[in-house]
């Protein structure tokens, strides 16, 4: 069980997604101006994040990996480079499926999301998650663990973010390096901040 | 129709960069840069990858429902990215290792998705081919001026061979390890994003808000 906590504080923190791996940098980057939409987006990631991880997970350790087919009688064959589109796959259902849900019941976050929705499916923090699930071999537990605390710890990044320009955006910034140019600068910042994280050993 | 097929290459370098103006592909951009190999064959992956799925999902577009779309261009864009991945495998062993999971997020990488979604679908192959040619080339860009500044001066070397003596050798460099942690790749892009801008004021967004300078008030004599 603890161990199950550290790898879930491990995953909030230490090992957060958006600030210490950069994935899902677009859709944070763009969605990151408004605490209410990156909320929504959150909310969204850590849904869809931590249904995809087990799933991709169970796949992988019955279908896809090394002698994962031995119950079939198929010893010898492993699928290993099917991996990639399997997960993108899965992916996509997972998403879709969200899609028509909050289209039908929550259809104010449905229009605030917009576009950024059907990006899910491209959010490299997702498949980055499930990337990092197989190269780092978890099991079942651990994954369900893993992907709830990596959705949460995106959604925790991004939510810091907005709060952040929400404030930026009455400051006075040389023209130049007005909208993007700054979040990236702030971006950094907030990095370096997670990095403080990193000496925590569990 | 014909197409201006050199504005199409060039275009994405500066004018329209995916990554500066279009907001696309930074994942990447910030995970891959610390050493000039890995960003090179990061960038030719990524080229050959954009070009060879816009051509693709350019064939298929009349016959492709939108409803499906999606899919069919994950499928078209996952496939060629594991021949990629093996390809790489294969040759550059060490290299894939130091690219860990980052070749296979090619895959989700925004630059195929979007250009696949804002231009393949509605334009024949040809032109399809070299605009993802094209924005894969201004990626490249980017990613390159990021790497050889985080590799030259963070560890004072390009490509691996040592180009400024450092000074726990006998030389004079003092490397500046802030370089090689991946935030300064954000400091470095907002920097260039900065300059691009300044050389290219149509690039510059409106502030939401403007401080108002109020008139100084005249003093009665």
């Amino acid at each position: 069980m603890t161990d199950l906590i550290n790898l879930f504080i491990k995953a909030v923190f230490v090992e957060n997604l958006a600030l210490t791996f950069f994935l899902g940098m677009c859709t944070f980057l763009a969605v990151s101006k408004k605490i209410g939409t990156a909320l929504g987006l959150g909310i969204a990631v850590v849904v869809v994040q931590s249904l995809t991880i087990p799933i991709n997970n169970l796949i992988y350790q019955f279908l896809i990996r090394d002698h994962a087919l031995a119950w079939a009688g198929l010893p010898e064959i492993s699928l290993d480079f099917l991996g990639l589109i399997t997960y993108i796959s899965v992916i996509a259902a997972v998403v879709q499926v969200l899609e028509m849900f909050l289209d039908r019941y929550v259809p104010s976050l449905y229009n605030s999301l917009g576009i950024f929705l059907p990006l899910i499916t491209v959010n490299c923090a997702i498949l980055g998650g499930c990337l990092f699930m197989v190269e780092r071999d978890y099991n079942f537990s651990e994954s369900v663990t893993y992907g709830v605390g990596s959705g949460v710890g995106w959604a925790l990044a991004i939510v810091a973010m907005a709060g952040v320009r929400e404030k930026l955006k009455y400051s006075d910034i040389p023209e130049a390096l007005q909208g993007l140019g700054v979040t990236f600068i702030t971006a950094g910042l907030m990095a370096l901040g997670f990095m403080a994280f990193s000496g925590i050993q569990l | 129709m014909s197409y201006p097929h050199k504005k199409i290459i060039l275009d994405p370098i500066v004018d329209n960069n995916p990554v500066i103006l279009q907001v696309l592909g930074i994942c990447s951009a910030l995970a891959v840069t610390s050493k000039l190999s890995t960003t090179i064959t990061m960038c030719i992956a990524l080229t050959v990858v954009t070009a060879c799925s816009n051509a693709a999902i350019s064939l298929v577009r009349n016959h492709t429902p939108s409803s499906i779309r999606i899919i069919v261009q994950m499928t078209i864009i996952s496939s060629l990215v594991i021949v990629t991945d093996q390809f790489i495998k294969a040759y550059a062993f060490t290299i894939s290792k130091d690219l860990s999971v980052f070749v296979g997020l090619i895959i989700t990488n925004c630059i195929v998705m979007g250009r696949a979604e804002a231009y393949a679908m509605k334009h024949p192959p040809l032109p399809s081919f070299l605009d993802g040619l094209g924005n894969g080339l201004g990626y490249s860009a980017l990613l390159l001026v990021v790497g050889i500044i985080r590799e030259l001066l963070g560890s004072g070397s390009l490509f691996g061979y040592p180009i400024l003596p450092l000074d726990r050798d006998g030389g004079w460099y003092v490397p500046n390890g802030l370089l090689l942690l991946p935030p300064s790749a954000f400091f470095l892009i907002g920097v260039i994003i900065w300059v691009v801008r300044s050389w290219k004021p149509a690039q510059v967004e409106q502030p939401e808000y403007k401080i108002y300078h109020a008139p100084r008030p005249e003093v009665a004599s």
